[in-house]
């Protein structure tokens, strides 16, 4: 993975601080058009890979990415399903059933349902991967190395102790798509253990790691220890504790800490991808200056 | 460990279920619900003890606490059982489907000396915590006006055919939208005592209201506005904001920042200056051990589990409290014009 991924939450109006401030961005970013200029801004930055939730509006930029071929040779996707909201208010409306009913393709719960038998454990991996399959389709063509499961369903599997759906899930994405699975989540020190104990090793894992200790289930102290004594592929995401952290001063605390593969972050201007990315490099050629100094 | 069983294993039911199952204090020794592939993927691949029928859980499993998550209908019939068995209870909001359900299970559960809850979350978000305080420490004069507002995207389009769309059940915008305002209205400044008048109106739904509007009256006479929309597409999710305006400032909050306007700097709590002040949740939230869809679901959960350990009182969000919001529910009902 490279260092440096580009996130999408401000292209989708994912605001952690403030609502005014989502609107704002989804005016901002209402043209696909907007969308693509600040993708190669960030290509400009030397930042090719863009991890995004599959939400429908991604279809399109896919199809940009698809069109100009030469442009995007070395863009990568990191698709991470699903769209969570677009579930969630399916659920409200129509219900579980409903919901399952509206999204798993084709007849499968209908044949599912004929007959009244015990359902099997391969039907409950079998919709599972026909789900992912659906969330994967607008990424047809498309170099997609890494593929996550979005933190409000890995945790929700987590807490209800369904290992073996989140092997499922890094089985498929494997298997189907020659892909690493990757796993976001907000309490990653339980996440990394029960993948470890299912036979998982060295998990790519996106979780919250940032100076305030923000949405970092378990505290930050932990979360250091973790990243000290365990192996894995940490990917730190609300490195700015959702704003809460000076630029500079949050970006010099997740430089520092050992093992992170790769520092997510979404920004919508030029200047703040351009800023962003050369400090990242600049705390990371730090210790090697120390070093050579000594 | 607290024995925890769950009925109702549905969109706020499994949310609480994964809480509840990574809750150190917490040993989830039961699920109920009617729908096969739930219960059948929660016993094979979750291990936990399910059960079709509650009653039959209650007396094999015999929990200290019960989450009821079942439609608003259900709620009553299944709640007096419990409390008469003295079980501590959550039950999902809103409480009943009208007061009158309600009012004996307040009287019942004191009788019983039962913890009982109802997740009205919202409570629990670090924005309106502190927005509790600054209201609570009079720091902005006599309040004369509030604004008490929800949007969503529930119902964007005319489709609807489960039992949110049945009024007799307890769906509609009113049911589950606004009774998190009209609770959070009721805690934040003082509870609802008169309707003036009110707009019950359907946008996209054929049988039920998808947005309701209303003037309104306070217990310590404060006057305001109520309004509430789950058919706005241009929200992402549900929004829930208030604007308490006072004669030395003003408040403006929702779940992610919180705006306070102070007028003199003598009035200004400790953190705050004249003029405005900006906030957000991130600095105003405390950690939880297991992060779901947002800190709020854990902190009440984990309130409720310390109330029944006797660690917290049980004065947030009880079914007395709950059982007033739904009073407010049917005196919004009451006052609606034609239209």
């Amino acid at each position: 993975m490279e260092r440096i991924l580009f996130g999408d939450n401000q292209f989708f109006a994912v605001n952690h601080i403030s609502d005014e401030k989502s609107r704002s961005q989804a005016i901002r970013f209402k043209s696909d058009e907007a969308i693509v200029k600040t993708l190669d801004n960030a290509m400009e930055s030397g930042v090719n890979t863009f991890m995004c939730t599959t939400h429908d509006r991604i279809g399109n930029i896919c199809g940009v990415i698809r069109n100009n071929p030469e442009k995007y040779k070395d863009f990568k996707i990191y698709p991470c399903m699903p769209y969570a909201h677009k579930y969630a208010n399916a659920v409200t409306e129509l219900g579980i059933m409903g919901t399952l009913k509206a999204f798993v393709p084709g007849n499968f719960l209908g044949s599912m349902f004929k007959g009244g038998v015990a359902f099997l454990s391969k039907d409950y991996i079998s919709m599972m991967e026909l789900l992912i399959d659906a969330e994967m389709k607008m990424f047809k063509g498309i170099n997609t190395p890494v593929i996550f499961l979005q933190n409000v369903v890995t945790d929700l599997l987590l807490g209800l102790n369904m290992t073996d759906i989140l092997v499922g899930f890094y089985n498929h994405v494997k298997k189907k798509y020659n892909a690493e699975a990757g796993f976001i989540t907000m309490n990653m020190p339980k996440l990394l253990q029960i993948l470890e104990d299912a036979g998982i090793q060295n998990p790519i894992i996106c979780s919250s790691i940032n100076k305030s200790g923000f949405r970092m289930s378990g505290g930050r102290a932990l979360y250091e220890k973790v990243l000290a004594e365990k192996k894995f592929r940490p990917i730190a995401m609300q490195v700015f504790g959702g704003g809460a952290i000076q630029a500079k001063e949050a970006l010099e605390y997740v430089c520092s800490l050992p093992q992170i593969e790769s520092i997510l972050f979404g920004a919508s201007s030029k200047a703040n991808i351009e800023d962003t990315v050369s400090t990242i490099h600049a705390f990371d050629s730090k210790p090697a200056i120390a070093e050579a100094e000594h | 460990m607290i024995n925890v069983a769950l009925i109702g294993a549905g969109k706020m039911g499994l949310s609480h279920l994964a809480i509840l199952g990574a809750h150190p204090e917490v040993k989830v020794v039961g699920v109920c619900d009617t729908a096969k592939l739930i219960t059948e993927a929660l016993t094979k691949y979750s291990g936990f003890n399910c059960y079709t029928d509650y009653l039959e859980m209650i007396e094999e499993v015999k929990p200290d606490a019960v989450f009821v998550a079942v439609p608003t209908k259900l709620h009553a019939p299944i709640v007096e059982k419990l409390i008469a068995k003295g079980i501590h209870i959550f039950a999902e909001k809103p409480f009943g489907l009208n007061p009158e359900e309600g009012i004996p299970l307040v009287k019942m559960a004191k009788e019983h000396n039962i913890v009982n809850m109802v997740g009205y979350h919202t409570k629990f978000v670090g924005t309106f915590q502190e927005v509790k305080k600054i209201v609570d420490l009079n720091l902005i004069g006599d309040i004369y006006h509030f604004q008490a507002e929800a949007y969503g995207p529930v119902v964007i389009k005319n489709k609807q055919n489960n039992w949110r769309a049945d009024p007799s059940e307890g769906g509609g915008c009113l049911m589950d939208y606004t009774c998190h305002v009209i609770d959070l209205l009721n805690y934040l400044i003082a509870p609802v005592t008169e309707v003036y008048s009110s707009i019950i109106k359907p946008i996209f739904s054929s049988h039920v209201d998808d947005a309701v509007y209303a003037l309104m009256k306070l217990d310590n006479d404060v006057t305001g506005v109520l309004s509430v929309n789950w058919s706005d597409e241009t929200y992402r999710k549900m929004s829930t904001s208030i604007t308490i305006i006072g004669t030395k400032g003003k408040i403006i909050s929702d779940a992610s920042e919180l705006k306070v306007y102070f007028k003199n700097e003598f009035d200004c709590p400790p953190g705050y200056s004249k003029g405005w002040n900006v906030k957000n949740v991130t600095e105003l939230t405390e950690d939880v051990d297991f992060y779901l869809r947002g800190e709020e679901y854990s902190a009440q959960i984990d309130y409720f589990i310390q109330a029944i350990m006797g660690k917290t009182e049980n004065n947030i969000n009880t079914f007395e409290t709950a059982c007033q919001t739904d009073q407010i529910i049917q005196m919004i009902k009451q006052k609606a014009v034609a239209l």
